[in-house]
């Protein structure tokens, strides 16, 4: 006998024109004690089952059909009973514990409203409640910190807080909506074992909705996978991981970067473009390639940056150093990976090395030129166009207002004034083929693509100046799993094919350790240590980076 | 503030001859010369000019031309009718404005608020003096009921003479501020309206909901609370506002205060009282910013613990 019954659950969207199914007809069983994880791509209607439970949809979406059974309740009987079964007996977790605690109102405050909201307590006693449960989500200094607004604790002290007000009445369900992908890895398994220990100790039957099949793998009973609105398959964790039913299943679990070895490509079932291969070679006539000699092509020699709130005094007291004497090379046709969480100053030096911050000092050598020196700017021109990025967000990163043939234009034009109209277009057209675009997409605005065609986009506007240096920093980290493992196919492709230097940037190391030779780790400004990719997986020497690789999440842990 | 009081010190010195305004006709060139002297004319620019901010600074910018008046005695005879005038429909901006706000912001559908936002519209697009004019008409010569011009009886309290306290002072009140704080109100119900609507989207808004926090509660506490930062700042340039377009306002009901006395001195050329009036305006300016940038510390705790960083 399940605790929880959701019987042919959907939800609709209607719109002007048509009705949306962001689900249709799910049914899922959760026990007490265990953690259902719902996985799928963005969407896959997994987060709007999560909502639809406490029947909070946003307009115009509505609960169509079906219902859900909390042991012999049913909740949903009328849109008004669900009211008071939230917080008191489901307890829900989201995304984002920088927005989801309200701003002007300390956590005690909230806390208290919550339980006199449910119980009948007095105040002084919901104060006492409230301050054990902040001390069991393991907050220090709970006495004083309950007098703290939200915006005094850190990320991960946040989530906990957030933990702690869904807690608060003794909900017997708890609904988890992606809560440790604002996360760092480290912050994110003390909050998964968190959420386990409660499950244990509190008896809770627990959905957890999350992309991330190695957190899935390390703390889901059971999964149940979802695409578009449809429940594709449901059982237990270690089945549907290793032996998965169904097709879509089966690309999902290929696509996940494996963290136990270094595979060639990433294989993806749903549909391979074998027939692009050739293409790359169009824009490979153009290419002047350059051919590889075995020497560095960036040197960074103790770098600094430091940030100040001061504006007239660097280096004053309150300055904080986000780069920490950090030195390394990167060698012509290698991807070397920087590694890190956040805040530790990877992208700090991503920026200086493509020269949009000036490092306070140090040097930067591209192709033995110190580039921190250069005055002229014709010659900052030429080093420019030698080197080039591709940003976190696809999103944010394309100009929304230009079309997208605009966009790859602009960067080819700049650095060569002369090019004729229809070479131009030819150009943008290889271009656009070498990254799997089709030529119609030229004449399209960036808000016509998804997050992975708009990636592509960003790829081919950084080829067209033809570097020599290609600085991804997080390229892959706004996507979904499949989306991913086609833009790193890509990327390797490219890689290959063209002779590109690769400085990759990311915090998620079964990623980095299939894109890259050689990696770095940082940590607060300093770079704790810098080997081979291999080596630095199997016998890390510092311990941080084996801390790292104990805590990231892997998805191989089903089989111990 | 010093830029406003170098402005205003231009008018009186290079605005005409200050001597032949003051001086008849048939004044002789020595007398104008030795007056000159002793009202210090013939100094350099910036002792003059350091003078006058010191003068300001005391209080005193002069005698008026046309009254024959110290410019100071004026102020503060005229003072108490423009700062009733504005507190009164600063209050009635803000009060209802945030009612009708709020209300709009949550029923967002309702025939009440359909209507509300068209009145509002009526109230941002026609001029002060329009609906001056048309109240004027509407209540006074029409029903007859309130007053069409002046302050009524006023009550002397030494310092400050208030029309509160009478009858016909709080009639006479009714319909200058009124005018007065339609444009401002429709502002704020507008900005409100946005605030609210915007911050019931918000993840922590849907976070209480899921904890089952009463909807009273989310609208009234969670949600108004946090809409009312942007209102602050907004209210405080507009009580600013309120007392520079006080001037229309109390021309077309006649209000005895500044902005009627401005008028008049714009036009009689009366130069001493206009330069008092700019710095004026331009000292409630930086109070009000002063005063609503000490308001955000009380209300925004974000602001409060600036340098205290996360911790833990």
């Amino acid at each position: 006998m399940s605790f929880l019954k959701i019987n042919n659950l959907s939800v609709d969207y209607k719109m002007r024109k048509e009705t949306v199914y962001a689900a249709k007809n799910v049914n899922i069983e959760v026990n007490k004690g265990e953690i259902l994880g719902l996985v799928g791509e963005s969407g896959s209607g997994k987060s709007t089952v999560g909502n639809a439970i406490i029947n909070l949809i946003d307009e115009p979406g509505k609960v169509s059909s079906g219902s859900v059974v909390l042991g012999d309740l049913n909740i949903h009987e009328n849109s008004e009973s669900i009211v008071k079964y939230r917080g008191n007996k489901i307890g829900l977790i989201f995304q984002d514990p920088q927005t989801s605690l309200n701003p002007i109102l300390t956590v005690g405050e909230q806390l208290i409203e919550t339980i006199q909201t449910h119980l009948k307590l007095s105040k002084e006693d919901a104060k006492n409640k409230s301050i054990n449960l902040l001390k069991e989500v393991g907050i220090k200094d709970a006495e004083k910190r309950f007098d703290d607004y939200p915006h005094q604790f850190s990320g991960g002290m946040r989530q906990r807080v957030v933990i702690s007000l869904a807690l608060c009445c003794e909900p017997e369900l708890l609904i988890a909506d992606e809560p440790t992908t604002a996360l760092d890895v480290s912050i994110q398994s003390q909050i998964l074992d968190l959420i386990k220990k409660l499950t244990q100790e509190r008896n809770l039957a627990v959905i957890l909705i999350t992309h991330d099949m190695g957190v899935i793998a390390e703390t889901a009973n059971r999964v149940a996978v979802m695409k578009s609105g449809n429940l594709v398959e449901i059982g237990e964790t270690k089945n549907i991981l290793t032996s998965p039913q169904q097709s879509y299943t089966k690309s999902l679990v290929s696509s996940v970067p494996p963290t136990n070895k270094k595979i060639s490509r990433f294989v993806i079932v749903e549909k391979e473009n074998k027939k692009n291969k050739e293409n790359n070679i169009k824009i490979l006539n153009r290419w002047t390639k350059k051919e590889i000699i075995n020497q560095d092509l960036v040197q960074v020699k103790n770098l600094n940056k430091s940030f100040d709130d001061n504006f007239f005094a660097e280096n004053s007291k309150n300055s904080i150093l986000a780069v920490n004497n950090v030195s390394f090379e990167i060698k012509e046709g290698e991807s070397f990976g920087l590694v890190g969480e956040s805040g530790s100053g990877k992208s700090t030096i991503a920026k200086m090395i493509v020269n949009l911050f000036k490092p306070s000092s140090g040097d930067i050598f591209f192709d033995n030129t110190c580039i921190t020196k250069i005055k002229n700017r014709s010659e900052l021109m030429t080093f420019r166009k030698q080197i080039q990025m591709i940003f976190q967000d696809p999103y944010s990163s394309l100009n929304g207002r230009m079309k997208v043939k605009d966009i790859i234009a602009e960067p080819i034009v700049l650095h060569n004034h002369s090019i004729s109209n229809s070479d131009l277009n030819n150009y943008i057209y290889d271009l656009l083929d070498s990254v799997e675009m089709t030529q119609k997409s030229a004449d399209r605005y960036p808000h016509e693509f998804s997050g992975g065609q708009r990636q592509r986009i960003s790829i081919a506007r950084a080829l067209a100046t033809q570097p020599r240096l290609l600085v991804c920093d997080e390229p892959t980290s706004a996507l979904d799993v499949s989306i991913q493992a086609q833009i790193l196919n890509l990327l390797k492709d490219l890689q290959e094919q063209l002779n590109l230097t690769i400085l990759f940037i990311s915090h998620d190391l079964p990623v980095v350790r299939q894109m890259c030779d050689r990696i770095g780790v940082l940590k607060d400004g300093k770079l704790c240590e810098v080997s081979n990719t291999e080596d630095l997986f199997l016998s890390p020497s510092h311990e941080y980076t084996k801390e790292l690789l104990h805590l990231m999440p892997k998805i191989e842990s089903i089989y111990n | 503030m010093l830029v406003v009081a170098f402005v205003s010190f231009s008018l009186f010195n290079f605005v005409g001859d200050p001597i032949n305004n003051m001086v008849g006709e048939e004044t002789s060139d020595e007398e104008r010369a030795e007056l000159r002297e002793t009202l210090g004319l013939m100094d350099p620019i910036h002792v003059q000019f350091s003078r006058f901010v010191i003068n300001a600074s005391k209080g005193e910018f002069g005698i008026s031309y046309q009254l024959r008046r110290p410019v100071s005695e004026l102020i503060v005879e005229r003072l108490p009718a423009t700062i009733e005038l504005v507190v009164i429909s600063a209050l009635i901006a803000l009060v209802t404005g945030t009612l009708l706000g709020v209300y709009t912001g949550i029923n967002r559908k309702g025939f009440l608020s359909d209507f509300v936002l068209a009145v509002s519209l009526l109230g941002v697009s026609l001029p002060t003096f329009v609906i001056g004019i048309l109240f004027i008409y509407l209540f006074a010569v029409i029903l007859g009921v309130l007053p069409s011009f002046g302050r009524g009886e006023v009550v002397d309290l030494g310092f400050w003479t208030t029309g509160f306290l009478t009858v016909s002072g709080l009639k006479a009140i009714i319909l200058p501020s009124v005018t007065l704080s339609l444009f401002q109100m429709t502002y704020i119900i507008r900005l409100v309206r946005a605030e609210m609507m915007e911050i019931l989207q918000t993840d922590y808004i849907k976070f209480a909901r899921a904890r089952g926090i009463s909807e009273d509660s989310i609208k009234y506490k969670h949600a108004l609370k946090n809409g009312l930062i942007p209102v602050i700042t907004i209210a405080g340039i507009n009580i600013g506002t309120l007392i520079a377009f006080s001037i229309i306002t109390e021309t077309v009901f006649q209000w005895p205060g500044m902005g009627f006395l401005f008028i008049q001195a714009v036009q009689f050329v009366d130069i001493p009282i206009m330069s008092a009036y700019l710095v004026f305006i331009a000292f409630v300016f930086v109070m009000i910013n002063f005063i609503v940038d000490i308001l955000y510390y009380f209300i925004d705790p974000r602001i409060r613990v600036k340098g205290d960083t996360a911790s833990g």
